[in-house]
């Protein structure tokens, strides 16, 4: 793949009809030279015939923007972003794009006849045919009609406006700045006060709609180890779809139904549309009433013998703590998901960060552990929901599997895995014995300290359980002062556990030892790979949050430093010095944006520089 | 099973540890002799609570039994019955955990029509944290947290279940061994969510609030026992009768001697006549107030998961997506 290699710059190539004043509004961006940096470049892509019949594969025309930061030689070259106004727009441009770019389809032009017109014999929105991309459908042309009916425009004149529209959603989904494009406006229109004004307020419209509408965009990680890519075969895949295919393969290798529940948020709500897909495979998707019934209708389908899953960000999942607690007590089963995005309180909704670390590992009243497992990449989430299920079924526990905003989104290559290559889930057995039920169902594993999955229905097992204090060996209520000593210790013994079934931690890239280690979790793998391959640096790249491999204390006194980036304000640097008294230098990112490459590059050295 | 089970198989071997008087242990007995009544099995029965004195219920009934957290009871019991729709699943809560804390669920359990037995112990007070005033509390109680008298406007739970678009609404009161046996039974066979208003007394902090129509000696005349396709009748000798006032659009108090032919039919399918006897206020309405049968949630939920959640198809067959390619 042949790409910009830097996030900071974004190919959009923007197609429809000949009529639609693509070539208009292009060939001005190209004359435009007045933009500071000249931070874009052009490249149109018109055809031949003057009127092309509308509607046609051979009228569409195109032009090809370069949104960068820095200096910009080239239109770029496969578009990450496509914006087809019509059907035979999006036929004639979607060849032209990797899997995982963003396709924005004007609903408006999907007409029985344009579909026809274009050569379609299924509407391509609904038949698999834009599987491999990010697609955002919108109703553009009449959404920008209405933005500027107060101009009295005809209606050609101001369906001309909803390129600068699209600009508009693409500008808040870039996170780019409105006021360069706004001045263009002014300076090339100037002489149209009307379709100036029109323009802007089509711009204007366009933002505010991507805004409310809580669009979000992550392209592909580009920054990934493509060098190492193993044989095999390959499908593009987004965070959302690995993470529910990995809940369903964890379904089937522990020979369980999957009930997932949760209330919409962004950008959690993916993952829901993408299980409601998977009934086949023994998933039941449930949409609760809130965050809390959510969690409450998991916790109740993990007691009736199912893996219960909840997934959320962090807001939701700051409202389903009292349940994590319940369900740490009652030692069942639970996966809960966090889709992180930037906070406090309601925060960047669209925006990736990595700042519910605390929350995770510390968060919950009482002494209440908790295992946190995070995903690095799209393709990861896959094996990360099986480890979360395979955890949270070997201890009885809840199991807190941190991903992001960013990976939710974000296509990437993926090997895909032979199913029946991976080990099998196995429930703890219940103890046959002549012990009373209540105890039969506390039960536990030496090793794991997981107790028997007693579910409702099992003959001659009936017990109680709840989220009071229980003796430690009979599993009724207990109120007696040394038995909670016990069960906190065996609460905190069961998580530290957790370690004992992992493998080692491993050094991703690097020399095992030497004046510097970069430790990074979670999305931020991509770039932190490629910056430490740069600089020659080491990297170790965290999975198991809590606990942490057993060797990592060791394996980080090997280095003289520790550099810890994440987009956060230095959570992991905190849980690195509380549980392994190492003293990290922190690098913080929370602009909403994923690190750059240079970003990390430039800290390295600046580090490097102290340390010699 | 080979023997019929009694009430007493239903008791287990935890100290009841309710005050002594509370009306809590006549709803407990009245609730084991209706899971025997009705031949229940043990195995094939949860009961969930919140939080609360009658959340202690679980620990009591020889059942499975999950006590869980302040007002979410019903989301657990519900992911618990979409888990597993054979097996019968009580709510066991009161008048804080349900319709203070707890509103949302208890109202989206309602309109959902969970297969879910509800029953909400309603004293009117908060028991467990020493007597505060609560939802349900009328205007102007005493209480340690409102010691000039509450000022809140009370919530009427068969009110709150009519506009959630409840399908089953029944009342009883906690020592009246018959009212409340017909009303368990009928909860027990309804399919959907059956919610249950039980009138308990609160011997420690709200001696008596509803003893102006719970006291035996009196209760002939405070209490209409509902019955469907019966005359709504009341007194001694039944000898009052309800009737529709068209002038007031309210229900009153007629002499079924005099105008026994005005006396009301009661029809469980009305949920306007049912809206009126909510409301009614000596004689109380008790029994079945409100039935009207429709789909359940979890029947609903199935027949979006055909296969009843069961596996037909491995991942294997479905991970590669709509396109993939090879690396040599």
């Amino acid at each position: 793949m042949n790409r910009n290699n830097d996030v900071e710059s974004i190919v959009i190539r923007i197609a429809g009809d000949s009529g639609d004043g693509i070539q208009l509004m292009g060939s001005q961006f190209a004359v435009s030279t007045a933009l500071a940096g000249a931070d874009f470049a052009t490249f149109p892509d018109y055809p031949a015939e003057i009127r092309a019949p509308v509607g046609t594969t051979f009228g569409v025309s195109a032009y090809q923007i370069n949104l960068g930061g820095g200096p910009i030689t080239t239109a770029g070259d496969a578009p990450e972003v496509l914006v087809a106004f019509n059907p035979a727009a999006l036929k004639v441009s979607l060849p032209m794009l990797d899997r995982g770019a963003l396709v924005i389809v004007n609903n408006d032009t999907f007409t029985a006849r344009n579909l026809a017109k274009a050569g379609y014999d299924n509407d391509p929105r609904e038949d698999g045919t834009l599987n491999d991309y990010q697609v955002v459908t919108a109703d553009i042309s009449h959404l920008n009609l209405e933005a500027v009916k107060e101009f009295g425009l005809s209606k050609s004149e101001g369906g001309r406006c909803k390129n600068f529209y699209t600009l508009g959603m693409l500008l808040w989904m870039f996170d780019r700045e409105l006021a360069p494009i706004e001045a263009w406006i002014q300076r090339h229109l100037g002489g149209k006060p009307t379709m100036r004004d029109a323009n802007i307020k089509a711009l204007h419209a366009g933002h505010a709609f991507a805004e409310t509408a809580e669009l979000s965009a992550n392209l592909s990680q580009i920054n990934l180890p493509q060098a190492e890519m193993e044989p095999g075969e390959y499908r593009s895949i987004t965070g959302a779809e690995a993470l529910a295919l990995g809940l369903a393969a964890a379904g089937e290798l522990a020979d369980r139904s999957v009930m997932f529940c949760s209330y919409p948020i962004t950008p959690a709500s993916p993952l829901l549309h993408r299980l409601t897909n998977l009934a086949e495979m023994g998933v039941g998707t449930f949409q609760a009433e809130d965050e809390i019934a959510a969690i409450g209708a998991a916790i109740g389908a993990s007691y009736g013998g199912m893996i219960g899953v909840t997934s959320s960000s962090g807001p939701g999942i700051a409202l389903k703590t009292e349940a994590m607690g319940l369900a740490v007590s009652a030692e069942l089963p639970l996966v809960i998901i966090n889709w992180q995005r930037g906070g406090p309180s309601t925060g960047l909704p669209t925006k990736t960060e990595q700042s519910d670390l605390y929350q995770a590992v510390y968060g919950r009243n009482g002494d209440t552990p908790i295992p946190v497992l995070s995903a690095s990449t799209s393709g990861e989430c896959f094996e990360m929901a099986i480890e979360a299920t395979r955890i949270a079924l070997r201890h009885m526990t809840p199991v807190i599997l941190l991903a992001d905003g960013y990976l939710s989104n974000a296509a990437e290559p993926w090997r895909i895995p032979e199913i029946s290559a991976i080990e099998p889930i196995a429930s703890n057995p219940v103890p046959d014995s002549d012990e009373s039920p209540q105890r039969r169902a506390f039960t536990r594993d030496a090793k794991s300290h997981g107790r028997a999955w007693v579910t409702p229905g099992m003959p001659g097992l009936m017990h109680r359980i709840g989220g009071l204090e229980k003796d430690v060996v009979s599993g009724h209520i207990s109120y007696d002062p040394a038995n909670h000593q016990r069960m906190t210790d065996l609460r905190a013994a069961k998580v530290d556990s957790v370690a004992d079934f992992i493998d080692d931690q491993a050094i991703e890239q690097g020399p095992d030892s030497g004046d510097l280690v970069v430790v990074a979790w979670g999305s931020t793998y991509g770039p932190v790979y490629q910056a430490t391959r740069r600089t020659g640096v080491s990297f170790i790249h965290l999975r198991h949050l809590n606990p942490l491999p057993r060797n990592l204390g060791q394996l980080l006194g090997r280095f003289d430093k520790v550099l810890v980036p994440e987009m956060n304000d230095g959570q992991l640097t905190t849980l690195l010095r509380d549980e392994l008294c190492v003293e990290p230098v922190p690098f913080s990112k929370v602009t909403g944006q994923p690190f750059l490459i240079r970003e990390l590059v430039g800290k390295i050295e600046a580090v490097r520089g102290e340390a010699s | 099973m080979s023997n019929k089970l009694t009430a007493k198989d239903f008791a287990t071997s935890q100290e009841v540890r309710w005050c002594p008087g509370c009306g809590d242990y006549a709803i407990l007995k009245a609730v084991q002799k209706a899971l025997a009544d009705a031949g229940a099995d043990p195995a094939n029965t949860a009961f969930v609570s919140g939080i609360g004195c009658a959340a202690r219920f679980p620990y009591y009934v020889e059942t499975y039994g999950f006590h869980t957290i302040h007002g979410r009871a019903p989301t657990i019991a519900t992911g618990l019955k979409l888990a597993n729709p054979d097996l019968d699943v009580w709510v066991v809560t009161g008048d804080g955990d349900s319709l203070s804390i707890g509103g949302n669920h208890l109202m989206h359990a309602l309109r959902r029509n969970v297969g879910l037995k509800i029953l909400l112990f309603n004293n009117e007070i908060y028991g467990l944290t020493k007597g505060q005033y609560s939802p349900t509390s009328r205007v102007g109680t005493k209480s340690p947290s409102s010691p000039k008298g509450s000022v809140d406007t009370p919530v009427s739970p068969g009110q709150v279940a009519m506009g959630c678009g409840a399908h089953f609404f029944a009342r009883g009161v906690d020592t009246d061994k018959v009212g409340m046996s017909d009303v368990l039974k009928q909860a027990h066979a309804f399919v959907g969510t059956s919610f249950v208003e039980i009138f308990q007394n609160c011997i420690v902090y709200n001696e008596d609030v509803f003893a102006n129509f719970t006291e035996r000696k009196t209760a002939a005349n405070t209490q209409l026992h509902l019955k469907h396709g019966e005359p709504m009748l009341f007194g001694e000798n039944n000898d009052k009768g309800i009737r529709f006032n068209q002038d007031t659009w309210s229900l009153e108090v007629v002499d079924a001697t005099e105008s026994p032919d005005e006396v009301l039919v009661h029809d469980e399918g009305n949920a306007v006549v049912a809206r009126l006897l909510i409301d009614l206020h000596l004689p109380v309405a008790m029994g079945v107030i409100y039935r009207q049968p429709a789909v359940s949630f979890e029947d609903a939920f199935y027949a979006h998961h055909p296969t009843r959640m069961k596996r037909t198809k491995s991942i294997a067959d479905f991970i590669k997506g709509p396109s993939s390619w090879t690396v040599e």
